[in-house]
């Protein structure tokens, strides 16, 4: 398509054609308005201005003949802007006046009111001017002609007409520049969206479209498309996450299941061999399994759409739960285990997701968070507290420990799918708790925060408070 | 108990069908949705076991299709999608449980024979009873030999559970999801430790335990002298 094909079919050509026409009719009617009304109004001077005329010179006649009508006549009309006078006898011929040239025969016939005549000046150039005239007849056959000059009319009409043309040529030629101006302008904008778009399916997740800061709609409409970009190369990103993971860390395990079957097969065979043998690769795959599913559940919650499992629930009641269950095992291993929580706090949740986030974290601190006393000394009691508070427009559900801790460098990288610490590789886990803690955090537009508990680590899962 | 296995793997039909008969029931199979649906409607079974994936047609449909006609049989559900909305789906398509592959025999075995005695009318007995073990349900209270014992509510919960599956094997999970209501497995054994405290309550000072483990797949609570 030829750039001019394009620009005539933008909106903005369509938009400046219309404000063109419209422009162009407004400005004629205008224009066509005042004209015709001065015209009008010119039109009725000039007749009143004859017919007091008439009334006037009528009455020096009557006061002082012929000789006093001509003197005056003579003087009116050398003065500046005088009106037409001709006065002429019975005959014809001419008596008094400025008139010097009457194109066609004086008209003679008084009871014509006003009539337009073609005439030439006395002192004139010799152009001929059009005049309003009335002719009257005095006693004596004396003919008598008033007019006054109507090419300023005229000129004036010229006047406005040439406005008019000025007017809708102006008008269309702006049209013309803002519909160059504007749709060149919307026009490369989006073929700049066009041209990333399509960078983006060649491949190139990560370009995006510009912003220009201007907050007008094509703006809008790009920082809407980058959300949406932004959005699925997250969840890109997280499936290339879960295959490198499923690649590298479920085939550790299956290599060592499937060890364990082939060393049974090798050795002497027994019954009691082979059942050790047996028992302990259900166990293997079992734990497999659970850390499928946990990919899995981190996968469907990472992807998951906030609206489809959020329902109003009280964050203390699902913190005192898993509270409650957690209790009695934390006891059973000397935890001391503390529970703050406060009233009745609602928030847009998934109670079961908010829970097993919970779970997870105080599974985290049982596991990791027990002190570590020096050789010899008698360490400070294994404490774990959780607690459920507000802050700000926030729900914040903590569970601390008083252990060894995380340092501040790894609290990133212990997010992350898989990262066990080197500390923790002999206790039981998957590696998977906290990236599902996060996954969950962020679903519910919360955040997940690691801090130093000195000593110890405390955990926070920060959720929006429900309106 | 005759159960109805509809499931289009052959060699996970016949090993759950062996293992059933082993444990004293009665199991047919069907390959695909539409002769399940069939033998389902020609013959009377406790339990069904219908997998949510089949050729010809959909287990959820058969399933609906199945409870739409006032079929009496409750319904396991087996699906290779274990998240809480596939679940839901289940429940919905008119299935009674839901059991997300892959599963041990034991929880599949527990869950079917929970299911079975479903018919029996537990739900509106007011007062469960094992041995001297007595559980009013209107009272909230529990006796053992006359003895009151004094539970939290959760534990009561617990008892109530295990006593209204008296002789059957609950697993862990299935107390999760009955007792707690929670579908996800807490990565420590924290159920262990609630059974075991009521176990204190209730066995404690007692000749003959009531509530047993079972290695391997979960609890009951039965008299042995019955």
């Amino acid at each position: 398509m030829t750039t001019l094909g394009k620009l005539v079919r933008t909106t903005a050509f369509k938009l400046s054609l219309v404000y063109l026409v419209a422009f162009a009719l407004f400005a004629g009617f205008l224009v066509f308005y005042i004209g015709h009304n001065t015209q009008r109004m010119m039109a009725q001077q000039i007749n009143e201005t004859i017919e007091a005329e008439v009334k006037g010179l009528g009455e020096q006649y009557s006061q002082g003949g012929i000789r006093r009508l001509v003197d005056v006549v003579d003087r009116r009309a050398r003065q500046p802007g005088a009106s037409l006078y001709l006065i002429t006898d019975f005959s014809g011929d001419v008596i008094a006046g400025n008139v010097k040239n009457l194109k066609g025969r004086m008209p003679r016939d008084p009871d014509v009111p006003i009539q337009v005549v073609r005439y030439e000046r006395n002192a004139g150039d010799g152009e001929p001017q059009e005049a309003a005239v009335r002719v009257f007849v005095l006693p004596g056959g004396f003919h008598i002609l008033i007019g006054r000059d109507i090419s300023e009319g005229e000129r004036f009409r010229e006047v406005i007409e040439s406005a008019l043309r000025i007017t809708i040529a102006v008008v269309g030629v702006l049209a013309v520049l803002s519909w160059l101006f504007v749709g060149r302008r919307v026009l490369s904008r989006i073929d700049a969206v066009s041209d990333t778009g399509r960078r983006i399916m060649e491949g190139d997740l990560s370009r995006r479209l510009h912003v220009t800061g201007s907050g007008d709609e094509i703006d809008r409409l790009a920082e809407n498309v980058n959300a949406m970009l932004e959005r699925i190369e997250l969840l890109m990103q997280g499936l290339k996450d879960v295959s490198d993971n499923i690649a590298h860390d479920l085939k550790t395990p299956l290599t060592r299941l499937r060890n364990r079957v082939e060393g049974a097969l090798r050795e002497e065979p027994s019954v009691e061999g082979y059942r050790e043998a047996l028992e302990a690769t259900i166990e293997e795959s079992d734990q497999l399994i659970r850390t499928f599913n946990a990919l899995l559940k981190i996968a469907r919650v990472e992807a998951g759409s906030p609206d489809q499992v959020l329902e109003r629930v009280d964050a203390s009641e699902i913190a005192a739960e898993v509270a409650e269950l957690y209790e009695p095992l934390a006891e059973d291993e000397g935890v001391k285990f503390m529970s703050e929580i406060c009233d009745t706090v609602p928030v847009e949740a998934s109670r079961e997701l908010i829970a097993q986030a919970i779970s997870n974290l105080v599974d985290n601190a049982l596991k990791y968070g027990r002190p570590q006393p020096k050789e010899g000394e008698k360490g400070p009691q294994f404490a774990i507290t959780l607690r459920v508070f507000c802050e700000g427009g926030d729900v914040v559900l903590s569970v601390a420990d008083n252990g060894p801790g995380i340092s501040l460098s790894d609290h990133e990288r212990v997010l992350r799918r898989f990262v066990r610490l080197e500390e923790s590789r002999t206790a039981p886990g998957s590696g998977l708790g906290l990236s599902l803690v996060q996954a969950v955090a962020n679903l519910h537009r919360g955040k997940l925060e690691l801090a130093d508990n000195d000593p110890g680590l405390i955990a926070r899962l920060r959720l929006p408070k429900a309106q | 108990m005759r159960i109805l296995i509809i499931e289009d793997d052959q060699e996970a039909a016949a090993y759950l069908i062996k293992a059933l008969k082993e444990a004293g029931h009665v199991a047919d199979h069907a390959a695909d949705g539409e002769t399940g649906y069939a033998m389902a409607s020609g013959a009377d079974y406790d339990v069904l076991v219908v997998d949510r994936m089949l050729p010809r047609r959909d287990g959820l449909s058969v399933v609906e299709e199945l409870k739409r006609e006032g079929n009496p049989a409750p319904v396991l559900i087996l699906s290779a999608l274990g998240q809480v909305d596939d679940r839901v789906q289940g429940l919905r398509a008119g299935g009674d449980d839901y059991l997300p592959k892959p599963y041990s025999f034991a929880e599949l075995l527990a869950r079917v024979e929970a299911l079975g005695r479903r018919n029996r009318p537990a739900d509106a007995e007011t007062t469960f009873r094992v041995g001297d073990l007595e559980l009013d349900r209107l009272a909230h209270a529990a006796t053992r030999a006359g003895q009151p014992i004094a539970l939290q509510p959760r534990e009561f919960r617990l008892l109530e559970y295990l006593m209204k599956h008296a002789g059957q094997v609950v697993t862990r999970t299935m107390l999760l999801e009955n007792v707690w209501d929670y579908h996800f497995d807490p990565q420590t054994n924290v159920i262990d430790v609630h059974i075991s405290r009521l176990r204190a309550k209730i066995d404690k000072g007692f000749d003959r335990p009531l509530l047993h483990t079972i290695r391997g797949a979960g609890y009951t609570i039965r008299d042995d002298a019955r």
